[in-house]
């Protein structure tokens, strides 16, 4: 299965993949560049049975790599023993990755949560805002130069003292 | 009410231009059926449902975070605290990433107490799913019926960790202490005292005309949206896919013992609680097969740089006071790399994503919750329905609110 996947996105996808990434992981895992995503998503998913988008996230590198980000997506294919791919996508800070929502309906969640707590934005997304932190949240948690300790924000005690109750449903 | 405020501007939008005779009704954020801090936000036209939000992210922690500064076996108390319904099942997941990464063998007791507390922790989350959607439905009898047994699985895991909810069970290596004697009596006496109950409960809840009206055909959901959705776990099952994680990916000795996988039809509210339903007896059987089986020996690994010693021998020898030190000041190390394992927990696929970088704690932890998955479907399952059945829809998704803001 390996060695078909390879071989096949190599074909086809030459211009889209990149260098294999040294990483120590038990998953069998391809990078590409952000552009590539889409088209290698649904052609993986077409071709190969990997059908299932089993996991969706972001890793930030800050000082280790770069470029600084990376998102992460976990295929599975069920029909061939539930076999799992990870397909990399090295993003800089401020670069947008295409959503993939067009393809796994189950990507809508997932990206919203990356945006959330990481701040990549993903391009053509159908309703990209926060989805765990409030609204008017300043900063994105799960970077590596958010801070652990500190204050935190007080945001909150603003809204729970002017509350948003629209007059005229009053 | 208090909303965010480009949340309350939207939802301010949209009332301003609901069409004639059309209403938007808040469900949640605190609602009784709701189980936990989410919102629904449903315009509704008549009883008719005509399209709905979720808004979620109240309970809300960020323990992503908190586990890049934690270090692997205290990660392990903000595991209790996701799917807070079934708590051991989430640490196992968690030991079992670790342990994974560590390559660490842990002796065969600890697997067995491992897994029969898993199906004991499935049977505790079925049991509160299957029962609080009688009570959404306005059936309490059955709840209270089965909850004289969940509070005996209760008191087994009050004993053998100290804790009734955030049990944090086991630690990397082993447990943190062995089973107490009566353990395989106690949970024989379980197994004795559930099976007929469950067999009640399907006569009066179950096989009830009412219940049956309310949920057959309710928030169905085709196999191939389920999947398109990340549905997993019983939810998934009850679409009439035979995905098991314990099945297709074993972990522990899940492939030695004997277990079907019962699947559903259409994926309506009915189905689901049926799926529960056949998942509790088979758990029964899973823990029937081990109960008698647990072998003797020690019950953790010889580890001892990342276990820690014994108490009494680290006042009174060198050795265990150093690696009693050491743990606790720095950790455990775990080689770098990456690494997802998944696990079977109640309501799907419970996967950590672990990035090492061989420090005390990882470089990043992530949580592939299965709530977080299926629940974005709700808008799409209750779309055209009444409004009453979006709560037993939602009942029977089994929504955690802690699992799914994590």
């Amino acid at each position: 299965m390996k060695e078909s996947v390879l071989s096949q996105l190599n074909e086809n996808f030459p211009n889209f993949l990149l260098p294999e990434a040294k990483v120590n992981t038990n998953l069998f895992h391809v990078s590409l560049k952000p552009e590539g995503i889409v088209p290698v998503v649904k052609h993986l998913k077409e071709n190969f049975g990997f059908t299932f988008l089993n996991d969706l996230t972001a890793i930030d590198w800050l000082g280790k790599k770069s470029p600084r980000f990376e998102v992460v997506y976990l295929l599975k294919a069920p029909k061939s023993q539930h076999f799992r791919m990870q397909l990399r996508v090295p993003v800089e800070e401020g670069e947008a990755v295409p959503s993939i929502t067009s393809v796994f309906v189950g990507a809508n969640w997932p990206e919203r949560e990356v945006f959330d707590l990481f701040g990549i934005s993903f391009a053509n997304h159908p309703k990209l805002e926060r989805i765990l932190m409030p609204d008017n949240f300043v900063g994105y948690p799960l970077r590596k130069d958010y801070p652990l300790e500190g204050p935190g924000q007080d945001y909150l005690i603003e809204d729970l003292l002017t509350l948003h109750i629209q007059e005229d449903i009053v | 009410m208090v909303m965010y405020e480009k949340t309350a501007e939207h939802f301010g939008q949209k009332y301003q231009n609901l069409p004639e005779g059309h209403l938007l009704v808040n469900l949640g954020p605190s609602h009784p059926a709701t189980h936990g801090i989410l919102q629904n936000v449903i315009q509704i036209d008549g009883e008719r449902v005509v399209e709905s939000e979720s808004v979620i992210g109240y309970v809300h922690r960020c323990f992503e975070k908190l586990g890049e500064r934690y270090d692997y076996n205290q990660f392990l108390v903000c595991t209790d605290r996701m799917n807070y319904v079934s708590p051991p099942l989430n640490n196992i997941g968690w030991i079992l990433t670790a342990e994974k990464m560590m390559q660490i063998q842990v002796p065969e007791r600890v697997t067995y107490v491992r897994m029969i507390i898993s199906e004991l922790s499935r049977i505790m989350d079925h049991i509160i799913c299957n029962g609080i959607m009688g009570v959404d439905l306005g059936a309490f009898s059955g709840l209270l019926h089965l909850f004289h047994h969940r509070e005996n699985i209760y008191q087994v895991l009050e004993k053998l960790t100290g804790a009734r909810l955030t049990t944090s069970f086991c630690r990397v290596g082993g447990m943190e202490r062995d089973i107490y004697p009566d353990f395989q009596k106690e949970v024989k006496m379980i197994l004795r005292g559930l099976a007929p109950a469950l067999d009640e409960f399907h006569e009066l809840l179950i096989r009830n005309k009412i219940f049956n009206d309310r949920t057959k055909g309710i928030g169905g959901i085709s196999a191939d949206d389920a999947i398109a959705y990340g549905f997993s776990g019983p939810n998934l099952r009850a679409a009439g896919v035979d995905w098991d994680v314990r099945k297709d990916d074993p972990y522990m000795f899940y492939d030695k013992v004997d277990f079907d996988i019962p699947i559903g039809d259409d994926g309506s509210a009915l189905d689901r609680t049926l799926v529960r339903m056949e998942e509790m007896r088979q758990s029964m059987r899973i823990i029937e097969q081990l109960v008698d089986g647990i072998p003797e020996g020690a019950y953790h690994a010889d580890v001892p740089h990342s276990f820690l010693p014994p108490k009494d021998r680290v006042y009174h020898n060198m050795e265990e006071l150093i690696y009693h030190f050491k743990i606790i000041m720095h950790g455990i190390k775990v080689p770098p790399g990456e690494y997802y394992h998944a696990t079977e927990a109640a309501n799907g696929e419970l996967g950590f994503y672990v990035v090492s970088e061989g420090e005390k704690s990882p470089w990043r932890v992530h949580v592939r919750r299965p709530c977080f998955w299926y629940y974005q479907s709700f808008p799409q399952l209750v779309k055209g329905g009444l409004i009453a059945d979006t709560i037993a829809t939602m009942s029977s998704l089994n929504v955690i609110a802690g699992e799914l803001d994590c």
